[in-house]
Protein backbone atom coordinates (compact mmCIF):
# COMPACT_ATOMS: atom_id res chain seq x y z
CA UNK A 1 0.00 0.00 0.00
CA UNK A 2 0.96 3.26 -0.67
CA UNK A 3 0.37 4.51 2.68
CA UNK A 4 2.73 1.99 4.35
CA UNK A 5 5.60 4.37 4.34
CA UNK A 6 3.58 6.83 6.18
CA UNK A 7 2.37 4.73 8.87
CA UNK A 8 4.42 3.30 11.74
CA UNK A 9 3.49 0.15 12.83
CA UNK A 10 4.51 -3.08 11.62
CA UNK A 11 1.21 -4.40 10.01
CA UNK A 12 0.95 -1.71 7.66
CA UNK A 13 4.22 -1.60 7.00
CA UNK A 14 4.62 -5.18 6.00
CA UNK A 15 0.62 -4.91 3.96
CA UNK A 16 0.81 -6.77 0.67
CA UNK A 17 0.11 -3.77 -1.84
CA UNK A 18 -3.38 -3.29 -3.72
CA UNK A 19 -2.40 -5.14 -6.93
CA UNK A 20 -1.46 -8.64 -4.96
CA UNK A 21 -3.78 -8.08 -2.50
CA UNK A 22 -7.33 -8.12 -5.60
CA UNK A 23 -5.10 -11.11 -7.76
CA UNK A 24 -5.30 -13.15 -4.11
CA UNK A 25 -9.13 -12.58 -3.56
CA UNK A 26 -9.98 -12.85 -7.42
CA UNK A 27 -8.39 -16.15 -7.86
CA UNK A 28 -9.17 -17.52 -4.11
CA UNK A 29 -12.86 -17.01 -5.49
CA UNK A 30 -12.17 -17.93 -8.76
CA UNK A 31 -10.29 -21.34 -7.69
CA UNK A 32 -12.94 -22.51 -5.11
CA UNK A 33 -15.85 -21.78 -7.53
CA UNK A 34 -14.27 -23.97 -10.04
CA UNK A 35 -13.51 -26.25 -7.72
CA UNK A 36 -16.74 -26.42 -6.42
CA UNK A 37 -18.35 -26.80 -10.49
CA UNK A 38 -15.72 -29.39 -10.99
CA UNK A 39 -17.27 -31.54 -8.58
CA UNK A 40 -21.24 -30.63 -9.51
CA UNK A 41 -20.57 -31.28 -12.64
CA UNK A 42 -19.02 -34.53 -13.52
CA UNK A 43 -22.12 -35.93 -11.38
CA UNK A 44 -24.59 -34.27 -13.79
CA UNK A 45 -26.70 -36.16 -16.31
CA UNK A 46 -26.39 -34.89 -19.95
CA UNK A 47 -28.14 -31.72 -19.90
CA UNK A 48 -27.40 -28.06 -20.97
CA UNK A 49 -26.53 -27.77 -17.06
CA UNK A 50 -24.06 -29.86 -17.74
CA UNK A 51 -22.16 -28.41 -20.66
CA UNK A 52 -22.60 -25.02 -19.46
CA UNK A 53 -21.28 -25.91 -16.02
CA UNK A 54 -18.24 -27.74 -18.03
CA UNK A 55 -17.73 -24.05 -19.79
CA UNK A 56 -17.86 -22.17 -17.07
CA UNK A 57 -15.42 -24.45 -15.42
CA UNK A 58 -12.79 -24.17 -17.97
CA UNK A 59 -13.29 -20.77 -18.65
CA UNK A 60 -11.94 -20.28 -15.34
CA UNK A 61 -9.44 -22.35 -15.55
CA UNK A 62 -7.87 -20.33 -18.62
CA UNK A 63 -9.04 -17.01 -16.07
CA UNK A 64 -6.92 -18.61 -13.41
CA UNK A 65 -4.03 -19.68 -15.64
CA UNK A 66 -3.65 -16.05 -16.75
CA UNK A 67 -3.90 -14.43 -13.76
CA UNK A 68 -1.73 -16.68 -12.04
CA UNK A 69 0.70 -15.56 -14.20
CA UNK A 70 0.51 -12.01 -13.93
CA UNK A 71 0.55 -12.69 -10.31
CA UNK A 72 3.90 -14.38 -10.37
CA UNK A 73 5.60 -11.74 -13.06
CA UNK A 74 3.96 -9.10 -10.08
CA UNK A 75 5.52 -11.08 -7.76
CA UNK A 76 8.94 -11.57 -8.86
CA UNK A 77 8.81 -8.09 -9.85
CA UNK A 78 7.49 -6.77 -6.76
CA UNK A 79 8.66 -6.97 -2.57
CA UNK A 80 6.38 -9.03 -0.42
CA UNK A 81 6.36 -7.83 2.63
CA UNK A 82 8.88 -9.82 4.96
CA UNK A 83 7.53 -12.98 7.62
CA UNK A 84 6.81 -11.30 10.51
CA UNK A 85 9.99 -11.85 13.29
CA UNK A 86 10.22 -13.95 15.54
CA UNK A 87 8.40 -16.73 13.38
CA UNK A 88 9.43 -20.06 14.17
CA UNK A 89 11.64 -22.01 11.59
CA UNK A 90 8.76 -24.71 11.35
CA UNK A 91 6.54 -22.31 10.31
CA UNK A 92 8.75 -20.62 8.10
CA UNK A 93 9.32 -23.58 6.49
CA UNK A 94 5.52 -24.62 5.97
CA UNK A 95 5.07 -21.19 4.99
CA UNK A 96 7.27 -21.48 1.75
CA UNK A 97 6.67 -24.96 0.58
CA UNK A 98 2.60 -24.54 0.54
CA UNK A 99 3.19 -21.32 -0.99
CA UNK A 100 5.94 -23.36 -3.71
CA UNK A 101 3.24 -25.97 -4.26
CA UNK A 102 0.33 -23.63 -4.26
CA UNK A 103 2.31 -21.68 -7.22
CA UNK A 104 2.80 -24.89 -8.84
CA UNK A 105 -0.40 -26.03 -8.93
CA UNK A 106 -2.00 -22.52 -10.10
CA UNK A 107 -0.40 -23.22 -13.26
CA UNK A 108 -0.45 -27.48 -12.99
CA UNK A 109 -4.03 -27.48 -12.21
CA UNK A 110 -5.31 -25.88 -15.19
CA UNK A 111 -3.01 -26.66 -17.80
CA UNK A 112 -3.73 -30.98 -16.78
CA UNK A 113 -7.55 -29.75 -17.56
CA UNK A 114 -6.94 -27.85 -20.85
CA UNK A 115 -4.46 -30.92 -21.50
CA UNK A 116 -7.32 -33.49 -20.80
CA UNK A 117 -9.63 -31.79 -22.75
CA UNK A 118 -7.78 -31.29 -25.85
CA UNK A 119 -7.07 -34.97 -25.65
CA UNK A 120 -10.76 -35.78 -25.62
CA UNK A 121 -11.39 -33.89 -28.41
CA UNK A 122 -13.30 -30.82 -27.20
CA UNK A 123 -11.13 -28.11 -27.44
CA UNK A 124 -11.21 -24.49 -25.32
CA UNK A 125 -12.95 -21.97 -26.73
CA UNK A 126 -12.15 -19.15 -24.07
CA UNK A 127 -16.03 -17.72 -23.26
CA UNK A 128 -16.76 -19.12 -26.05
CA UNK A 129 -15.21 -16.60 -28.14
CA UNK A 130 -11.18 -17.35 -28.57
CA UNK A 131 -10.13 -20.64 -29.84
CA UNK A 132 -7.16 -22.05 -27.80
CA UNK A 133 -4.93 -24.50 -29.84
CA UNK A 134 -4.38 -27.80 -28.20
CA UNK A 135 -1.07 -28.40 -27.19
CA UNK A 136 -1.46 -31.92 -26.57
CA UNK A 137 -2.69 -34.32 -29.35
CA UNK A 138 -5.89 -35.51 -29.85
CA UNK A 139 -6.06 -39.18 -28.08
CA UNK A 140 -9.07 -40.18 -25.90
CA UNK A 141 -7.16 -42.97 -23.84
CA UNK A 142 -4.49 -40.88 -22.70
CA UNK A 143 -6.96 -38.01 -21.55
CA UNK A 144 -9.81 -40.55 -19.97
CA UNK A 145 -6.83 -42.39 -18.21
CA UNK A 146 -3.64 -40.26 -17.83
CA UNK A 147 -4.40 -36.22 -17.61
CA UNK A 148 -7.87 -36.72 -16.40
CA UNK A 149 -7.15 -38.47 -13.10
CA UNK A 150 -4.01 -36.54 -13.13
CA UNK A 151 -5.96 -33.09 -13.27
CA UNK A 152 -8.51 -34.40 -10.52
CA UNK A 153 -6.11 -35.48 -8.43
CA UNK A 154 -3.98 -31.98 -8.44
CA UNK A 155 -7.18 -30.34 -8.04
CA UNK A 156 -7.76 -32.35 -4.50
CA UNK A 157 -4.00 -31.53 -3.43
CA UNK A 158 -4.46 -27.89 -4.24
CA UNK A 159 -7.88 -28.30 -2.04
CA UNK A 160 -6.12 -29.32 0.96
CA UNK A 161 -3.36 -27.20 0.44
CA UNK A 162 -6.26 -24.46 0.78
CA UNK A 163 -7.51 -25.89 3.49
CA UNK A 164 -3.98 -25.44 5.26
CA UNK A 165 -3.70 -21.99 3.83
CA UNK A 166 -7.11 -20.70 5.43
CA UNK A 167 -6.29 -23.30 8.83
CA UNK A 168 -2.82 -21.44 9.40
CA UNK A 169 -4.07 -18.00 8.47
CA UNK A 170 -6.98 -18.33 10.78
CA UNK A 171 -4.20 -19.72 13.56
CA UNK A 172 -1.92 -16.36 13.27
CA UNK A 173 -5.48 -14.32 13.28
CA UNK A 174 -7.20 -15.85 16.36
CA UNK A 175 -4.72 -17.79 18.32
CA UNK A 176 -1.25 -15.70 18.01
CA UNK A 177 -2.97 -12.39 17.20
CA UNK A 178 -0.15 -11.46 15.26
CA UNK A 179 -1.77 -9.05 12.35
CA UNK A 180 -1.14 -11.19 9.11
CA UNK A 181 -4.30 -12.04 8.23
CA UNK A 182 -4.55 -8.23 7.93
CA UNK A 183 -1.85 -7.84 5.40
CA UNK A 184 -3.96 -9.52 2.78
CA UNK A 185 -7.44 -8.36 4.24
CA UNK A 186 -8.88 -5.92 1.77
CA UNK A 187 -11.42 -4.11 4.35
CA UNK A 188 -10.03 -4.58 7.80
CA UNK A 189 -10.71 -2.11 9.43
CA UNK A 190 -7.74 -1.86 11.76
CA UNK A 191 -5.62 -1.41 8.73
CA UNK A 192 -6.62 2.21 7.84
CA UNK A 193 -6.71 3.04 11.41
CA UNK A 194 -3.22 1.16 11.92
CA UNK B 1 -29.38 -75.23 -86.53
CA UNK B 2 -32.63 -73.43 -85.24
CA UNK B 3 -31.61 -74.41 -81.73
CA UNK B 4 -28.32 -72.30 -82.32
CA UNK B 5 -29.85 -69.45 -83.71
CA UNK B 6 -32.31 -68.97 -80.58
CA UNK B 7 -29.29 -70.03 -77.99
CA UNK B 8 -27.61 -66.95 -80.04
CA UNK B 9 -30.02 -64.43 -79.79
CA UNK B 10 -30.76 -65.62 -76.07
CA UNK B 11 -27.13 -64.54 -75.09
CA UNK B 12 -27.38 -61.57 -77.15
CA UNK B 13 -30.85 -60.14 -76.02
CA UNK B 14 -30.01 -57.86 -72.84
CA UNK B 15 -26.85 -56.63 -74.80
CA UNK B 16 -29.43 -55.70 -77.46
CA UNK B 17 -31.67 -54.24 -75.63
CA UNK B 18 -28.95 -52.38 -73.67
CA UNK B 19 -27.79 -50.78 -76.58
CA UNK B 20 -30.90 -49.73 -77.39
CA UNK B 21 -31.60 -48.24 -74.76
CA UNK B 22 -28.79 -45.86 -75.24
CA UNK B 23 -25.26 -48.18 -74.03
CA UNK B 24 -26.11 -47.81 -70.00
CA UNK B 25 -23.27 -49.22 -68.41
CA UNK B 26 -23.73 -53.15 -67.76
CA UNK B 27 -22.68 -52.99 -64.02
CA UNK B 28 -25.18 -50.41 -61.45
CA UNK B 29 -23.72 -47.74 -59.75
CA UNK B 30 -23.20 -48.68 -56.45
CA UNK B 31 -22.22 -47.38 -53.02
CA UNK B 32 -18.76 -48.10 -51.69
CA UNK B 33 -19.74 -48.26 -47.79
CA UNK B 34 -16.35 -48.98 -46.38
CA UNK B 35 -14.59 -45.92 -48.39
CA UNK B 36 -17.76 -43.39 -47.67
CA UNK B 37 -18.27 -41.04 -44.91
CA UNK B 38 -21.34 -38.71 -44.34
CA UNK B 39 -19.95 -36.19 -41.51
CA UNK B 40 -21.57 -33.08 -39.31
CA UNK B 41 -19.94 -30.93 -37.28
CA UNK B 42 -21.66 -28.23 -34.84
CA UNK B 43 -20.56 -25.91 -32.53
CA UNK B 44 -21.33 -26.39 -29.27
CA UNK B 45 -20.54 -22.32 -27.12
CA UNK B 46 -17.60 -22.41 -29.81
CA UNK B 47 -16.28 -25.61 -29.47
CA UNK B 48 -16.27 -27.63 -32.94
CA UNK B 49 -18.20 -30.96 -32.02
CA UNK B 50 -17.39 -33.67 -34.63
CA UNK B 51 -19.94 -36.39 -35.72
CA UNK B 52 -20.38 -39.12 -37.79
CA UNK B 53 -22.76 -41.38 -39.24
CA UNK B 54 -21.59 -45.10 -39.75
CA UNK B 55 -24.73 -46.32 -41.21
CA UNK B 56 -25.92 -45.26 -44.41
CA UNK B 57 -27.03 -46.36 -48.03
CA UNK B 58 -27.22 -44.31 -51.36
CA UNK B 59 -28.74 -44.79 -54.80
CA UNK B 60 -27.44 -42.83 -57.95
CA UNK B 61 -28.45 -43.11 -61.13
CA UNK B 62 -26.98 -40.80 -63.26
CA UNK B 63 -24.74 -40.08 -66.43
CA UNK B 64 -22.54 -38.07 -65.49
CA UNK B 65 -22.91 -36.64 -69.61
CA UNK B 66 -26.59 -36.17 -68.83
CA UNK B 67 -27.36 -35.46 -65.72
CA UNK B 68 -30.31 -33.55 -66.32
CA UNK B 69 -31.91 -37.43 -66.35
CA UNK B 70 -30.16 -38.44 -63.40
CA UNK B 71 -31.30 -38.50 -59.53
CA UNK B 72 -29.88 -39.08 -55.98
CA UNK B 73 -31.58 -40.90 -52.96
CA UNK B 74 -29.09 -41.08 -49.78
CA UNK B 75 -30.73 -42.84 -46.34
CA UNK B 76 -29.15 -42.06 -43.72
CA UNK B 77 -29.54 -44.50 -39.98
CA UNK B 78 -30.43 -41.48 -37.42
CA UNK B 79 -29.71 -44.04 -35.41
CA UNK B 80 -25.94 -44.28 -36.17
CA UNK B 81 -25.08 -41.16 -35.07
CA UNK B 82 -21.82 -40.48 -32.81
CA UNK B 83 -19.96 -37.69 -31.75
CA UNK B 84 -17.43 -40.13 -29.73
CA UNK B 85 -18.73 -39.95 -26.52
CA UNK B 86 -20.65 -42.83 -25.50
CA UNK B 87 -23.20 -40.55 -23.12
CA UNK B 88 -23.90 -38.39 -26.12
CA UNK B 89 -23.81 -41.28 -28.88
CA UNK B 90 -26.72 -42.71 -25.71
CA UNK B 91 -28.57 -39.06 -26.24
CA UNK B 92 -28.62 -38.74 -30.21
CA UNK B 93 -31.22 -41.49 -30.93
CA UNK B 94 -33.63 -39.92 -28.44
CA UNK B 95 -36.83 -37.90 -29.36
CA UNK B 96 -35.13 -34.52 -28.48
CA UNK B 97 -32.50 -35.11 -31.25
CA UNK B 98 -33.07 -37.55 -33.74
CA UNK B 99 -35.96 -39.56 -32.36
CA UNK B 100 -34.65 -42.59 -34.13
CA UNK B 101 -37.42 -44.81 -32.51
CA UNK B 102 -40.12 -42.80 -34.86
CA UNK B 103 -38.00 -41.57 -37.73
CA UNK B 104 -35.14 -44.02 -38.13
CA UNK B 105 -33.48 -42.81 -41.69
CA UNK B 106 -32.81 -39.31 -42.58
CA UNK B 107 -33.90 -39.38 -46.20
CA UNK B 108 -32.60 -36.72 -49.31
CA UNK B 109 -34.34 -37.43 -52.70
CA UNK B 110 -33.02 -35.23 -55.33
CA UNK B 111 -35.58 -34.05 -57.67
CA UNK B 112 -33.13 -31.83 -60.16
CA UNK B 113 -29.50 -32.54 -61.21
CA UNK B 114 -27.72 -29.82 -62.92
CA UNK B 115 -24.01 -30.27 -64.49
CA UNK B 116 -21.72 -27.34 -63.68
CA UNK B 117 -19.25 -28.75 -65.38
CA UNK B 118 -15.48 -30.13 -64.96
CA UNK B 119 -17.28 -32.69 -62.57
CA UNK B 120 -18.88 -30.59 -60.51
CA UNK B 121 -22.79 -31.02 -60.24
CA UNK B 122 -26.01 -29.53 -58.07
CA UNK B 123 -28.34 -31.71 -56.75
CA UNK B 124 -31.78 -29.89 -55.76
CA UNK B 125 -33.82 -32.18 -53.68
CA UNK B 126 -35.88 -32.40 -50.21
CA UNK B 127 -33.86 -33.57 -46.75
CA UNK B 128 -37.05 -35.74 -44.51
CA UNK B 129 -35.45 -35.39 -41.63
CA UNK B 130 -37.43 -36.16 -38.30
CA UNK B 131 -40.60 -35.98 -40.29
CA UNK B 132 -39.26 -32.29 -41.75
CA UNK B 133 -39.22 -32.39 -44.98
CA UNK B 134 -36.75 -29.30 -46.12
CA UNK B 135 -35.59 -28.01 -49.72
CA UNK B 136 -32.15 -28.46 -49.97
CA UNK B 137 -29.52 -28.02 -52.42
CA UNK B 138 -26.13 -29.84 -52.64
CA UNK B 139 -23.02 -29.09 -54.38
CA UNK B 140 -21.70 -32.09 -55.51
CA UNK B 141 -17.63 -32.64 -57.06
CA UNK B 142 -16.90 -35.88 -58.56
CA UNK B 143 -13.89 -37.09 -59.33
CA UNK B 144 -12.84 -40.72 -60.81
CA UNK B 145 -9.65 -42.75 -60.32
CA UNK B 146 -10.11 -46.01 -62.19
CA UNK B 147 -13.15 -47.76 -61.66
CA UNK B 148 -14.04 -45.76 -58.49
CA UNK B 149 -15.81 -42.47 -58.50
CA UNK B 150 -15.79 -40.38 -55.59
CA UNK B 151 -18.47 -37.63 -54.67
CA UNK B 152 -17.75 -35.14 -52.31
CA UNK B 153 -19.67 -31.83 -51.19
CA UNK B 154 -20.83 -30.15 -47.88
CA UNK B 155 -23.55 -27.97 -46.96
CA UNK B 156 -25.00 -26.17 -43.97
CA UNK B 157 -28.62 -27.17 -42.65
CA UNK B 158 -29.93 -25.11 -39.82
CA UNK B 159 -30.80 -27.86 -36.75
CA UNK B 160 -34.01 -25.94 -35.86
CA UNK B 161 -35.69 -26.50 -39.38
CA UNK B 162 -35.69 -29.99 -38.34
CA UNK B 163 -36.57 -30.22 -34.77
CA UNK B 164 -33.00 -31.48 -33.41
CA UNK B 165 -32.57 -30.50 -29.98
CA UNK B 166 -35.87 -29.86 -28.57
CA UNK B 167 -37.29 -28.09 -25.46
CA UNK B 168 -34.23 -27.15 -23.66
CA UNK B 169 -31.84 -28.29 -26.03
CA UNK B 170 -33.10 -25.35 -28.66
CA UNK B 171 -30.96 -22.67 -26.99
CA UNK B 172 -29.04 -21.62 -29.50
CA UNK B 173 -26.26 -20.35 -27.30
CA UNK B 174 -25.80 -23.88 -26.52
CA UNK B 175 -25.62 -25.64 -29.54
CA UNK B 176 -25.51 -23.51 -32.64
CA UNK B 177 -27.86 -24.02 -35.24
CA UNK B 178 -25.72 -24.45 -37.98
CA UNK B 179 -24.74 -27.65 -38.86
CA UNK B 180 -22.23 -28.65 -41.36
CA UNK B 181 -22.58 -31.71 -43.16
CA UNK B 182 -19.67 -33.06 -45.10
CA UNK B 183 -20.03 -36.26 -47.54
CA UNK B 184 -16.94 -38.56 -49.27
CA UNK B 185 -19.27 -41.35 -51.35
CA UNK B 186 -17.73 -43.56 -53.52
CA UNK B 187 -19.40 -45.19 -55.82
CA UNK B 188 -18.40 -47.81 -58.50
CA UNK B 189 -19.67 -48.75 -62.19
CA UNK B 190 -20.47 -45.05 -62.73
CA UNK B 191 -20.57 -43.46 -66.18
CA UNK B 192 -17.27 -41.48 -67.20
CA UNK B 193 -17.10 -37.60 -66.87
Amino acid sequence: MDDATTLPTTAAQSAYGTVAIVLHWSLAVLIVVAFFIGLTMVDLPFSPRRFRLFNWHKWIGIAVLLLSAARLLWRATGHPPPAPTGMPAWQLAAFRATHLVFYGLFFIVPLLGWAYTSAVGVPVVFLGWLPLPDFVARDKALGDEVLKPLHEAASWLLAAIVVVHVGAAFKHHFVDRDGLLVRMWPWWPSRSRA
Amino acid sequence: MTLRVRSLAFLLAPWLVAFAAGAQPAAPTQLVPAQSEITFQVKQSGVPIDGRFRKFEAQLALDPKAPQGGSVTISVDTASATVGFAESDAELPRPSWFDSAKFPRAVFRSSAITGLGGGRFQAAGKLDLKGNPRDLVVPVTIVQIGAQSTASGEFVVRRLDFKIGEKEWADLSLVANDVRVRFKLVFTGLGPL
